[in-house]
């Protein structure tokens, strides 16, 4: 039977503004999926974007929703976590916004392992403002800022997350639109900071300048590049050049920041 | 001595299609194809009802009605 997105989307918001064959509604339908799976009360669950193309997407999803400050999504949710710890707080962002402008706020909320999920959309440049090159954008590939190439190596965020302390990271691709609900859904369960890295097309301002015919070729590139975590074990290091593995990469137990946050209100005799 | 298949009914919203392609590209038995900038139901007939068409529509512009 079809699923029915449109009881967790706002009447009249549709169609979205993203562009023909972007990825971000095949997220948006996976967490739409992820969110009826573990049946979260709508007014129990708190969706927080900064800006970019992928941070519009809680203006479509009818929740408790917050459209904040470049870069600044995990601060604000940070905010609201330590206010209403029994909210759900699920982050949602593109590359440029999670790992440059909002880097810092990034790695500190993986640090601190707090309870919420962020689910970044890694389309390889800055979609919305005209498709500079971002920190996820690979060596040698064009943007509108790098015309002969990008000289500087790419970020891998799964790696990044997990140096910072992240207690839970995942990877999927916008073409394997089955996963996405379930990485997420598992994310959110998680209890500490869960990273959700989606691996996404632009057709509009990466896509043309790299030599992508179609979103049909990106489609098939990221099926291509896509390797699961338990193929790749029996696979070489040869085999696995050029490769980006998929699945879940990274899950441990830490203390959880809210709860540790209040023992030192308890410790300091405090908030009766 | 067949039994008659039960075909699904595709319902496209035309508002929503944004004619990506994603659809047609990627269903197994090619049932869709594009119509101007739409997509439309192509041959019905050959619908297997896996519901890729549905799971990768960025535009929630497709829905598969089976039972």
């Amino acid at each position: 039977m079809a699923f029915d997105y449109e009881k967790y989307i706002r009447p009249g918001k549709l169609p979205h503004i993203w562009c023909p064959g972007c990825g971000h509604g095949i997220v948006m339908k996976g967490l739409i999926r992820a969110m009826d799976s573990l049946k979260l009360v709508k007014e129990e669950t708190a969706i927080v974007s900064g800006i970019g193309c992928a941070s519009r997407l809680p203006g479509y999803i009818d929740c408790c929703t917050l459209h904040t400050a470049h870069g600044r999504a995990a601060a604000f949710a940070t905010g609201v976590k330590m206010a209403k710890p029994e909210m759900n707080v699920i982050l949602v962002g593109g590359d440029g916004d999670g790992t440059a402008i909002g880097g810092n706020h990034f790695i500190h909320a993986c640090r601190r392992n707090i309870n919420m999920t962020y689910i970044i959309m890694n389309n390889y440049i800055y979609g919305m403002t005209g498709g500079q090159f971002s920190p996820c954008t690979p060596t040698g590939h064009k943007a509108s800022t790098t015309p002969y190439g990008n000289p500087d190596p790419g970020f891998d965020i799964a790696k990044l997350a997990i140096g910072a302390g992240a207690t839970f990271v995942a990877r999927g691709t916008a073409f394997h639109a089955n996963q996405i609900d379930k990485l997420i859904a598992e994310a959110i369960q998680h209890k500490g900071f869960s990273v959700v890295e989606i691996l996404d097309d632009c057709p509009t301002t990466y896509g043309r300048r790299n030599k992508f015919k179609s979103v049909i070729e990106m489609m098939n590139r990221l099926k291509e590049v896509a390797v699961p975590v338990k193929a790749a074990e029996k696979m070489t290091a040869e085999q696995l050049e050029g490769k980006v593995l998929t699945g879940v990469l990274h899950k441990v137990e830490r203390p959880e920041y809210c709860e540790e946050y209040a023992k030192v209100i308890e410790r300091a005799g405090g908030a009766k | 001595m067949s039994e008659e298949k039960k075909l699904p009914r595709i319902e496209i919203i035309e508002k929503y299609c944004k004619g990506c392609h994603i659809c047609v590209e990627f269903c197994p038995t090619k049932v869709l194809e594009m119509k101007g900038f739409v997509v439309s139901v192509k041959d019905l007939e050959k619908c297997i009802k896996c519901m890729q068409c549905e799971l990768r529509c960025p535009d929630f512009a497709i829905k598969v009605h089976a039972e």
